[in-house]
């Protein structure tokens, strides 16, 4: 159930560049969740009945946090692709496809600036 | 007016009648009287009273007030000596009433015993006479008895003995109690084998007897028929008697007036004095002993609330509406003892504490002394035979030897948990040679006299067994139902008894297998991309 009407939500497209580490081209960012988790034990969830795939880490200085990707933003898109009925394995692999060296991004983050807004004024964030 | 002299000479409506209530008798409660004079001697002021208009009703429910009797000069007794040993005339007639009561309540017992022996001969020598009868009146034209009529006597015979077995386990037990109303089961039952046996013998006269029969074996078949049935009349004894009580089916919660002491228990369908005779028997083993002496504080703190409040009245005596008058003054003193502050509260919570404090010393004070008193005897081995033949006590003796040692500590412990006219000092030392026979440590002689226990522990002056009245709306002898009150009311405190039904409960089955328990780890995964 999508309770983003709940509260004031942005959605953010980000590019990333994947970096290339040796043999791997890394992202710089860990996720957490899936349909196989627990989705009780998510901190940055509001519902926490929510199996999506959130972002839990950023790596400083590399190239998710570069692209403006923040912790507690909820992946709703890679690159096409739906992520939100995704097992855990199943999100780590596409986005960790060798053959791709940009991932698109389509995220939902909950915007504290437009929470004030809106309790203050009551205008709506810009989709 | 003094007030000390409106007491000397005049008689007022006496409150403390046992439960009996007589309008216009006039007598003289010497406790009271006594009690009243102290406190009219403290007091400064003055109370002038308007009479009742209507004469009151036992128990006058102005407490702390007298009330002014402008008859007294016709109407004053010549009771009105300060000798101790007066009786009143109320208690020559509560004398006399207590005499007839025990002697008609054994009046009925032994009539009823009578009417039981006569049935039960009755019901014992039908079958026989049965047997008899044809033999003595027309031997020779008797059929003989062939083999199945000689076993028809056998059967007879061991079918009587089992009814006499039965009768006897049944019905001859010392009956337990006097309850007001018959026995309605029993009343029932008893009807039923006169009509039967009745019957019998008229059938018995009028086809056998009259016309002289000569088939013996139908005569013994028929007397067997009467065994038979008599001993199904048993078995349904038994059934209304015994079992029907034993499935519980009301709740009822037992309440002590004074105390508020409550109890609740499971019953059966009992008729409302049979389970008052049940409540009471359980009263006499779980509710701990009636202690008068625990009650006063709270009385005196109640005469101190209405004596702090006095009520004029201006107007005076030959008011007309002078209930009116009662009624608004009663309204008037709740109001004023609404307001006042009250710092009662205070004394009650420090003075309780002090209680408890004074309460706990003296129990280890008692507790050390009953120790040391214990070490100075013990059990006599073989060895000591030999050594001081001279100095060997029974348990008596042993008792008496230590008694002194704790009897003080003892003595001001049962004063101070205000116990002591509950154990007299014969009762102490029995049961400590009762303790000392059986091996008992000091903590478990003191046991009994650290807390209060059921009413049977005590002497039987405590147990006042025959002197319960069962108060009830409903006729005693119909059944209990859900919402019945009634009250088992004692000399000076009464059992309330409520009853309510046990719910008709609805169960339902859920079935679980057993290989349906699987477990599953909960995962919580993070990867770094």
């Amino acid at each position: 159930m999508d309770l983003t009407y709940l509260f004031p939500v942005e959605q953010q497209r980000i590019e990333i560049k994947k970096l290339r580490q040796g043999e791997n081209l890394i992202l710089g960012f860990s996720i957490g969740g899936g349909i196989d988790q627990d989705p009780g034990q998510n901190p940055f969830s509001d519902d926490k009945a929510d199996k999506g795939i959130y972002v839990t880490r950023i790596t400083p200085g590399g190239p998710a946090d570069a692209a403006n990707l923040r912790m507690g933003d909820k992946i709703m898109q890679v690159n096409g692709y739906d992520m939100t009925m995704m097992t855990h394995d199943q999100a780590r692999k596409r986005l960790t496809q060798k053959k791709e060296d940009v991932v698109r991004l389509l995220v939902t983050r909950k915007s504290l600036e437009e929470a004030v807004k809106t309790s203050m004024g009551g205008c709506y964030p810009r989709q | 007016m003094d007030t000390e002299s409106t007491y000397s000479g005049y008689s007022y409506y006496s409150g403390r009648s046992r439960g009996s209530h007589r309008h216009g008798e006039r007598s003289r409660d010497r406790d009271r009287h006594k009690s009243r004079n102290k406190d009219s001697r403290s007091e400064k002021s003055v109370t002038i009273n308007t009479p009742p208009a209507e004469p009151l009703l036992g128990d006058s429910s102005v407490r702390g007030e007298q009330v002014q009797d402008d008859n007294w000069g016709e109407t004053t007794t010549a009771v009105t000596g300060t000798s101790e040993h007066s009786l009143s005339q109320e208690d020559i007639v509560r004398i006399t009433k207590d005499l007839e009561d025990s002697v008609g309540l054994d009046c009925r017992r032994y009539f009823t015993l009578t009417l039981a022996v006569i049935l039960g001969l009755l019901v014992f020598l039908t079958p026989l006479a049965f047997l008899v009868l044809p033999y003595i009146l027309w031997p020779e034209k008797l059929q003989t008895c062939g083999t199945a009529c000689e076993g028809l006597f056998i059967s007879v015979a061991f079918k009587l003995l089992i009814l006499l077995l039965a009768v006897w386990a049944l019905f001859f037990r010392s009956p337990r109690a006097g309850l007001p109303r018959v026995f309605v089961f029993r009343a029932l039952l008893a009807v039923l084998v006169l009509l039967f046996v009745m019957s019998y013998w008229l059938f018995y006269g009028v086809r056998i007897l009259d016309t002289q029969d000569e088939n013996y074996q139908g005569i013994v078949q028929y007397a067997v028929s009467l065994v038979d049935a008599l001993l199904f009349i048993h078995y349904l004894a038994i059934v209304l008697l015994e079992l029907r009580q034993l499935q519980p089916c009301f709740s009822v919660s037992v309440m002590r007036s004074t105390d508020g002491e409550k109890r609740h228990y499971n019953l059966g369908q009992l008729s409302i004095q049979r389970a008052a005779l049940a409540i009471l028997e359980h009263y006499y083993c779980d509710f701990p002993v009636h202690n008068p002496a625990l009650l006063s504080a709270s009385k005196s703190r109640a005469a101190k609330h209405l004596a702090g409040l006095k009520v004029y009245n201006v107007d005076g005596p030959g008011n007309n509406a002078a209930a009116g008058m009662a009624h608004s003054q009663s309204r008037a003193m709740i109001a004023a003892a609404a307001r006042r502050r009250d710092t009662s509260h205070n004394e009650l919570y420090y003075e309780e504490a002090e209680h408890e404090r004074r309460v706990r010393k003296r129990k280890a004070r008692l507790v050390v002394a009953v120790e040391e008193a214990f070490t100075h005897i013990k059990r006599m081995q073989e060895e000591d035979q030999k050594k001081t033949p001279g100095d060997v006590m029974d348990p008596r003796e042993a008792a008496q030897a230590i008694f002194p040692s704790m009897a003080r500590a003892l003595q001001k412990y049962l004063r101070t948990t205000k116990q002591q006219h509950c154990h007299s000092m014969e009762s102490i030392q029995q049961h400590l040679a009762f303790c000392i026979t059986n091996n008992m440590t000091p903590k478990a002689f003191l046991e009994s006299y650290l807390s209060a226990g059921p009413t049977l522990q005590y002497s039987r002056n405590h147990w006042l067994a025959r002197q319960w009245t069962l108060i009830s709306e409903a006729s005693v002898t119909s059944g209990l139902s859900d919402g019945s009150i009634f009250q088992l009311k004692c000399v000076d405190f009464s059992l309330v008894v409520t009853t309510k039904k046990i719910p008709y409960i609805q169960m339902s089955e859920e079935y679980i297998d057993p290989k349906s328990h699987k477990f599953v780890l909960r995962l919580q995964s993070e990867t770094s991309v």
